[in-house]
């Protein structure tokens, strides 16, 4: 087992990042002209990597599967940005926006990245404000804030419901900008099927064209991957259809290092599922706790009575109801991290209490909010408190200026008025904060290979706070990647143009070809789909929410197992050189499939309980999460080996010198 | 027409501004024609100055001409634009769910009123031209009314008369709201400039229709 | 719910398209309709049937890529959604439903329902951005206030997902609710300020080039927009328009 040098600063973590900027090779005006990069993704990441790249002089061609690059799947995060700009002057700081991510990612995290990441934060804010995203403002003309979970300041900058959709434009407007002046190179509708390596370094990708089918073939001097997450592996998440790990996955079976592929997120607030016909979950906003509680009934036969529609849960009173994060974790209430409330809520419906048909839902209830928040208008306006229809028309009135959109779409998909009756929701995969492994530079195990965004695994530790990841994508793409990578590049100034006839271009080409043809050669009789559903349900049920030895080896016998009936079985109609979606589908499948067991795999081998990841070998007697520190403080990078079950474990310890290991507590 | 009107916004401006200027033709034409209803003398008063004034005849007339025949003819020109512009046609396109009727057939009720002038020109232009320019007949101030009333007499004429005047009411109360969108007028006093709009357009119809009917029951 | 399913089924850009009639059955209420197109596909594929090419992708309204014309209406016949978030509850046992691709000359389609809108990309590359250079050195956010009012105003604008329904829904094919939304958004903010006059004569030459049609104020784009974008903003990009061609 070798241990992995993440090659981070000497110094006071407080000028760790100034001092490495200041050191690090630059590349000159007039050879970043001389060189090419590619990034694969248009998300947050991806769109202001290339954007700023451009803007620095390098050649940019930017790769997405989506017709536009404005449809990344960054488009649909809702609540907000973290910065310490500390605007409300409640005490916030660039230490404690690192000391909140670090301990909300249950300290396995890098302290350098993540203490980057906040110094770096208040940048993103200045930034996007002069690109023209219009955040939410007071009535004083300033930017408002809120808060969300597992803190307690307000530092998420906002914009409405649809903060990461004004950043994706944001971002992606920055792209146009370089489209129109030539330095990106856009290709959409085209999906990366293979990196390429000359020398051991990257150099190139080939992609499909998802329009023609056709097989091409791009050269660049260094690869950046921002293909975001693989939440995708559950089947259902709140992840956009298409979104895929397989341009990360190529890259670990190239050398990349895939680190802590078991650390998920679980988001507590999502739309429960309806049925078996269902495609994919949708996300209801974190901020949404800011105002909602979270409760489930007090009596069984309450619950049973709600289940079969003979109660309305605005039938019951206070002292019926149970308002469990508020009981178990007084200090933070329903703003609690995501993981710990996902778990919560998981207990109540197994121990019998869910609220919906299939007893997998808990209330998220506005009412209360409505009432505050109506006589607080009717106080400033100097109307009568004590006018309950003019409260509730007041306060409702406030409830649909700050969360409209979610409330909408709540009613549209489960046809009940949120306004009315309590919402339901129940966790759902959301976010991997597991991903490729990177060093400080965001370099991947691949010399010229680089992973930013939710690809790579590097600041969110176990478990990612609300409002972060749009913060990391722009950290990543706009102020971090476009310094570190020229410290790579400032080598490549003399190599010229890297040629596509190489004979390693001519055999990932072929690569990638024959599997093509052998899915469209398989005469099966099973559809793509299927194999997903069934892949998702093994590691729903196995590796989801709560995780053992038993189900953990029955995992990865069964996804191994699946694996081969898809080789086998899966049937891809269609021909390979037009445009064929099952076709698309079933290579993201393929590399899902294997990802699925080193997923399982990885959650084995880790018998700590931390963050998203909880073993039931390791609680407390109280049935909170246990991590073990002295075994596990550490990162598992995967190496790839032949075989998903055969990857070589890699471990970079982790340090803490700034901050001292504590068992979190919410409570 | 073709180097300056050569963007979608200057155009729909352009016919904005001719709708604007036809508009306002239309108020001064129905406030001449109203006197007939109360005064036989006002109205050949006013006749009279319009049609023998050197500016109105000269001067006037002609933009008047060009005004109508282009907002004709640009009218024309847009719905070609716009049809090719959507390429292949739905099989089922249900407008009726998301816009007036009167605001998708522009064309048609402009069309209507576009028949409607040729049968109006025929009926007084042609010969009031043909009188003073061709025959060069001596001018009679008092000759106005008479004429009028003699051409009400006929009800196939006021019949047509009174459903040109529908499909004016039509067109306009779609094309006076529009027009000021078109110019980039949409603020807090929009809703009045519609209710206007609509009063306007039922209004100066209504009225010609009732002037048309008067004489016509009066004869 | 059992259903009658006539959809547009077009090979490739260059082939004849036609409608073909489908029956699905057993089509549950709670389904979207984009669900109710996977159970479609399935039962297609079992008949060795091409299966039916639809953009598609977060499948909760924001990412603007479904683009479905349905019963006449684009995104069907429910307002302030897109197409993945209409439900079937929407529909009643035995309904005929027509699916056709979004229609407009600058939108070819590529397959059966899916259609090239990176028209819309060119008219945002000509202008639709603010330029400034990714330093970490801009001014501080809260330098500039502005005005509660505006920064709403330019929200309701920049929320345009980019769908294409008011160019599918307009009977000219104009795209002028899509362009002003851009053009508003940066019009309030004082960023936008300093590139005003470029912005809104490039974007809307791109527009024209592009072949879409006039707009004649039916105000269609604004009832079928799934984000409600006002038709003010047409107002305003003309208004910006106009004085842009004085300034020259």
């Amino acid at each position: 087992m070798a241990a992995l040098d993440a090659k981070t600063p000497q110094g006071p973590i407080a000028e760790k990042w100034t001092n490495h900027k200041n050191s690090i090779n630059l590349v000159s005006p007039a050879n970043k002209r001389l060189i090419d990069v590619i990034v694969v993704g248009t998300g947050l990441a991806g769109g202001s990597a290339a954007a700023t790249l451009a803007e620095l002089g390098y050649n940019v061609k930017a790769f997405c599967f989506q017709d536009s690059p404005r449809r990344a799947h960054s488009i649909a995060a809702q609540g907000g940005i973290n910065a310490a700009k500390n605007y409300q002057g409640d005490g916030d700081s660039t230490y404690r926006l690192f000391y909140d991510t670090v301990k909300g990612g249950d300290y396995r995290s890098r302290e350098e990245n993540v203490y980057r990441l906040a110094e770096v934060s208040t940048n993103i804010i200045d930034q996007c404000v002069a690109q023209g995203v219009p955040f939410a403002r007071d009535y004083g003309g300033l930017l408002d804030n809120r808060s969300f979970g597992g803190v307690l300041v307000s530092r998420t900058f906002y914009a409405k419901g649809q903060t990461g959709q004004q950043l994706l434009l944001g971002a992606y407007s920055a792209m146009n900008r370089q489209i129109g002046r030539g330095k990106i190179k856009m290709y959409s509708r085209h999906e990366m099927l293979d990196l390429v390596k000359v020398d051991g370094k990257a150099r190139g990708i080939i992609t499909r064209n998802l329009v023609s089918g056709k097989i091409e073939r791009h050269a660049a001097h260094a690869v950046v991957i921002a293909s975001g997450g693989y939440g995708n592996l559950f089947y259902l998440s709140t992840n956009a259809m298409g979104s895929n790990v397989t341009a990360a996955w190529k890259i670990h079976k190239q050398g990349a290092y895939f680190a802590n592929p078991c650390f998920t997120q679980i988001h507590p607030t999502c739309i429960p599922v309806s049925g078996d016909h269902q495609s994919k979950l949708t996300l209801m906003s974190e901020s949404l706790r800011n105002d909602g509680r979270i409760w489930v009934p007090k009596n069984k036969e309450d619950a049973q009575a709600i289940r079969e529609g003979r109660l309305k849960p605005t039938d019951l009173t206070e002292k019926d109801r149970d308002y469990y994060l508020e009981r178990r974790y007084p200090a933070f209430g329903n703003l609690v991290p995501r993981d710990v409330a996902s778990r919560a809520a998981k207990e109540r419906c197994d121990e019998g209490y869910g609220v919906n048909k299939t007893g997998e839902a808990v209330f998220l209830d506005f009412a209360d909010a409505v009432v505050r928040y109506g006589k607080e208008k009717a106080h400033v306006k100097g109307f009568d408190e004590n006018d309950t229809a003019l409260v509730q028309k007041l306060g409702k009135e406030i409830i649909k200026a700050k969360y409209g959109n979610l409330f909408q779409m709540y009613e549209k998909i489960v046809d009940q008025n949120p306004y009315e009756t309590p919402m339901m929701i129940y966790p759902a995969v959301h976010y991997t904060m597991g991903g490729v492994w990177v060093d400080y530079n965001l370099m991947t195990t691949i010399p010229g290979c680089f992973a930013i965004g939710e690809a790579n695994f590097s600041d969110h530790g176990a478990n990612r706070l609300g409002a972060s990841a749009l913060m990391q994508g722009l950290a990543d793409g706009y102020f971090v990647l476009p310094y570190t990578i020229g410290d790579y590049l400032a080598d490549d100034i003399r190599t010229g143009p890297i040629s596509t006839d190489s004979s390693e271009f001519e055999a990932a080409e072929q690569r990638v070809q024959a599997q093509i043809d052998a899915f469209i050669n398989n005469k099966g009789t099973k559809t793509v789909d299927y194999f997903h559903r069934k892949l998702g349900k093994i590691i729903w049920n196995k590796c989801g929410m709560s995780r053992n030895e038993k189900e953990l080896k029955e995992a990865m016998k069964e996804v191994k197992a699946l694996r081969e009936e898809f080789y086998k079985d899966v049937f891809v109609p269609g021909k390979a050189d037009s445009f064929n979606e099952p076709l698309a589908k079933a290579l993201r499948v393929a590399d899902f499939l294997e990802l699925g067991e080193l997923f399982a795999k990885d959650a084995l081998e880790r018998t700590e309980s931390c963050g998203g990841h909880f073993r039931e070998e390791s609680q407390t007697p109280e049935g909170e999460a246990l991590r073990d520190d002295a075994n596990f403080a550490f990162v598992s990078a995967w190496e790839y080996n032949g075989e998903p079950s055969d990857a070589k474990l890699h471990k970079e310890a982790l340090n803490y010198e700034n901050i001292e290991l504590k068992t979190r507590s919410y409570k | 027409m073709g180097v300056t009107l050569s963007s979608t916004i200057l155009r729909k401006v352009a016919m904005a501004l001719s709708g604007i200027f036809l508009m306002v033709f239309l108020l001064q034409h129905f406030v001449i024609n109203i006197t007939s209803v109360f005064s036989a003398a006002i109205f050949n008063q006013f006749s009279h100055f319009m049609g023998t004034n050197p500016i109105v005849q000269f001067l006037l007339q002609p933009i008047l001409i060009f005004g109508v025949i282009f907002h004709f003819v640009m009218g024309f020109v847009l719905d070609i634009q716009n049809k090719r512009a959507r390429g292949t046609r739905y099989a089922i396109y249900k407008g009726s769910a998301n816009s007036s009727w009167v605001s998708r057939n522009m064309l048609t009720s402009g069309a209507t009123v576009l028949a409607f002038l040729a049968l109006h020109f025929y009926d007084f232009w042609v010969p009031e031209m043909n009188y003073k320019y061709v025959e060069v007949l001596p001018e009679d101030p008092t000759r106005y009314y008479e004429e009028l009333v003699h051409k009400f007499e006929d009800v196939t004429r006021v019949v047509l008369y009174v459903i040109s005047f529908f499909f004016l009411a039509l067109h306009l109360t779609h094309g006076f709201s529009s027009s000021f969108q078109s110019m980039g007028f949409n603020n807090k006093y929009t809703p009045a400039v519609k209710s206007f709009g609509k009063l306007y357009a039922i209004g100066i119809p209504f009225g010609f229709a009732f002037i048309a009917i008067f004489h016509f029951l009066n004869h | 719910m059992k259903l009658i399913l006539k959809i547009w089924r077009q090979e490739n850009a260059t082939a004849k398209g036609s409608m073909h009639t489908y029956s699905l059955d057993n089509v549950s209420p709670d389904m979207s309709f984009l669900e109710m197109m996977d159970v479609l596909n399935e039962q297609l594929m079992e008949q060795g049937i091409d299966p039916v090419a639809f953009d598609h992708d977060c499948r909760e309204g924001i990412c603007g890529s479904c683009s479905m014309f349905i019963n006449g209406e684009a995104h069907g016949p429910d307002r302030l959604i897109t197409t993945c978030q209409l439900h079937m509850r929407k529909f009643k046992d035995g309904d005929t439903i027509h699916i056709e691709p979004f229609r407009a000359k600058p939108f070819p389609v590529i397959k059966d329902l899916v259609v090239d809108r990176t028209a819309f990309d060119r008219i945002q590359h000509a202008g639709g951005f603010v330029s400034v250079n990714t330093s970490g050195n801009t001014q501080d956010a809260n330098a500039i206030p502005i005005e509660k009012a505006d920064a709403d105003k330019a929200f309701d604008a920049a929320i345009c997902i980019g769908c294409g329904a008011c160019v599918a829904t307009c009977k000219n094919a104009s795209a002028m609710l899509f362009v002003s939304a851009k053009v508003s958004q940066y019009a309030l903010l004082p960023q936008g300020q300093v590139e005003a006059t470029d912005r809104v004569l490039n974007m809307v030459k791109q527009m024209d080039d592009e072949g879409f049609g006039n707009c004649t104020n039916t105000g269609a784009c604004e009832v079928e927009c799934p984000k409600g974008i006002s038709l003010e903003n047409i107002a305003r990009m003309n208004r910006e328009y106009l004085s842009a061609n004085v300034k020259g």
